[in-house]
């Protein structure tokens, strides 16, 4: 019995090595981020692919991995549980999954803004007001949450006046063509989808709350702090992309076409995707955006929203348990306790050419 | 003595038997105190204490929204799904069995179909069971049984076909009918040998309930899971999946009891687990 004690805790203690091995504070010349498929996050596989990624990581002597996670909480997940440097995400899910469990995450690319991206579809009804009674399909505290929580504000109902099915997005579609499904919130492709069916009217979509669904490239603020030339390389990359990717020129058309073929559809699916979603295609546009007096006003609609749902963590006591801070200094929440930072300089650097 | 002929004493037993279980324990606590001295809310590997809170959370204090009980809404609903599930597929393999196992003709249209019909994965055939059963509880059970039964009624044939072809022979002599070696000589024969599938069942039906539920759900344990899983409240997930081992575990002892009291004959050899 002892022995297997002695042992047990050795064992432990050696499956705890790797366990315990997170993103550290320290210099490193390795690094890794990960994204998942959404039509504003396709850049950085090819990024990867294209060897940019690469070119901008020799210049300041790092490697730089950049890996495509099929599943997208998993893929936050595993940036929270300390597998990688950095993640693509919305600010929302940033702040409850990251943020709220004490990961301190520093916004370093504001990409884009779901501009129509996300909608909320009616089977057989036209008006937003019509929802009031029906069951909604949607992925449960998702951005298509938020949305829905946003749009009924608009016209003075609550969640309450309504119920509300977790459905994954892999079975959407097949959802809606079922008869007992009535109404869905969901994100694009699938928005498009559903939108082109006969008896579908789309009633609300992120264009009524722009700038509210944020997608933004998520890095780990120690790693950063500690290896700058990390996230010089990461911006150094992306905006030499996103100045090739926003012309027609045929580099530019490639690009997307490589991207396109990457999300399943082709140039003028992806370019059509691109409509509805507002890219931030210069460094000096993210970095106003991200200045704005708008984005604070937004993070506490998000966090009051999380709290409500209780996602904030048992022990939130409010809205205000996680602090986040802004480009100007000005922090919502904690001031103790400030785990997801708004920082533009590094963008501000690409916008200055100074990478 | 050899160590094959050494027996443990019952209190070395349930010793024993223990250790796998308290070194699990210890494993996972040394591991999250490391992770917590980094990282405080570190929500991946939460602590034990931090995870009693969860349980206790969702088992005695009323849900914000909507008042329940959590746990017990989830428990209860989710096992109503199994229960029903279950209970179509034994009926289903009780029906199927005997039939296949007992009459050629039955045999030779019906035994092929089945065996290949048990080889599709069930969940790439979803979509289609939510436009024919819709999304409510009934594709669910469906799921279930689709999962579960065609196992199930090959079994139960196997166990038709095993029974010693002179007891038949003798039956007939004695001038049974079909009906009659039906329910006196195949039933009596076959039940153990149900509750054995049902007990084997049960393992791929928990599986196909909590993805059920992690597609299109307002409550249930695997609607539970999903739903935390979306921002990595494993303080909620692990007692979770605790509590379903611990389910699924009585659900077996209490069938393995059942066959043992109702069917004490056919458990006269030594029982393996």
């Amino acid at each position: 019995m002892l022995k297997s004690f002695a042992r047990a805790s050795l064992l432990a203690a050696a499956l705890s090595l790797p366990l315990s091995f997170s993103a550290q504070a320290e210099e490193k010349t390795d690094f890794k981020v990960c994204w998942s498929i959404y039509v504003g996050w396709m850049p950085w596989g090819y990024l990867q692919d294209s060897g940019i990624m690469k070119k901008w990581a020799d210049k300041y002597d790092i490697n730089v991995e950049i890996v495509q996670i099929n599943d997208y909480v998993e893929s936050i997940n595993q940036y929270t549980a300390g597998a990688y440097d950095g993640c693509s995400m919305t600010n929302m899910d940033a702040l409850s999954i990251p943020a709220g469990g004490g990961v301190d995450t520093t916004a370093l690319i504001v990409g884009d803004y779901s501009n129509g991206n996300d909608g909320i579809i009616l089977k057989d009804k036209t008006g937003l007001a019509d929802i009031k009674g029906q069951t909604v399909n949607l992925v449960e505290l998702s951005v298509s949450h938020y949305l829905l929580a946003r749009a009924l504000d608009t016209v003075g109902l609550s969640e309450r006046d309504l119920t509300v099915v977790n459905t994954s997005d892999a079975d959407m579609i097949a959802a809606y063509a079922t008869p007992d499904v009535t109404s869905v919130v969901t994100w694009n492709p699938l928005l498009s989808e559903i939108e082109a069916q006969p008896n579908a009217t789309k009633v609300f979509d992120s264009s009524g709350i722009p700038g509210e669904i944020i997608d933004v490239m998520m890095v780990n603020t120690e790693t950063l702090a500690d290896n700058p030339d990390f996230g010089k390389a990461l911006v150094g990359a992306w905006y030499e992309l996103m100045g090739i990717m926003s012309t027609d020129s045929d580099e530019g058309i490639a690009a997307r076409t490589a991207m396109a073929e990457a999300s399943g559809t082709d140039l003028a699916g992806y370019d059509a995707q691109l409509a509805t979603t507002k890219m931030f295609f210069t460094p000096a546009d993210a970095v106003e955006f991200t200045k704005s007096a708008e984005l604070p006003s937004t993070m506490k609609f998000v966090a009051e929203f999380l709290f409500d749902k209780g996602i904030l963590g048992e022990g939130a006591p409010s809205p205000e348990f996680v602090g986040v801070a802004f480009a100007d200094g000005s922090v919502y929440g904690d001031q103790n306790n400030v785990k997801l930072r708004f920082d533009p300089s590094f963008m501000a650097m690409a916008a200055e050419g100074a990478l | 003595m050899r160590i094959i002929n050494r027996r443990p004493s019952r209190l070395l037993t349930l010793a024993l038997g223990l250790v796998p279980f308290i070194a699990t324990i210890l494993v996972y606590a040394v591991a999250s105190h490391y992770r917590r001295l980094e990282n405080p809310a570190d929500k991946l590997l939460p602590s034990l204490d931090s995870m009693g809170q969860a349980f206790w959370r969702m088992a005695a204090v009323p849900d914000r929204r909507s008042g329940d009980l959590l746990l017990w809404v989830d428990t209860f609903d989710s096992l109503w799904r199994l229960g029903t599930g279950m209970a179509v597929s034994t009926l289903l393999a009780l029906i199927l069995g005997i039939s296949i196992g007992f009459i050629p003709h039955i045999r030779s249209a019906l035994a092929p179909y089945i065996a290949t019909f048990s080889l599709i994965p069930p969940i790439t055939i979803l979509p289609i069971l939510f436009i024919t059963f819709g999304l409510g509880e009934v594709s669910k059970i469906a799921l279930i049984v689709i999962g579960t039964a065609p196992i199930m009624v090959r079994s139960t044939a196997q166990a038709v076909l095993d029974i010693p072809r002179e007891m038949i022979i003798k039956a007939e002599t004695l001038g049974a009918s079909v009906w009659q070696m039906v329910t006196r000589l195949v039933l009596p024969q076959v039940l153990p040998k149900l509750i054995t599938a049902l007990r084997l069942g049960l393992v791929p039906a928990w599986i196909f309930l909590i993805s059920a539920e992690a597609i299109a759900s307002t409550t249930g344990l695997g609607y539970r899971i999903f739903l935390v899983r979306r921002y990595l409240a494993m303080d909620v997930i692990l007692p979770y999946v605790v509590w379903i081992t611990l389910l699924a575990f009585l659900l077996d002892r209490l069938l393995l009891l059942l066959s043992r009291r109702a069917f004490r004959w056919n458990h006269l050899g030594s029982d393996a687990l």
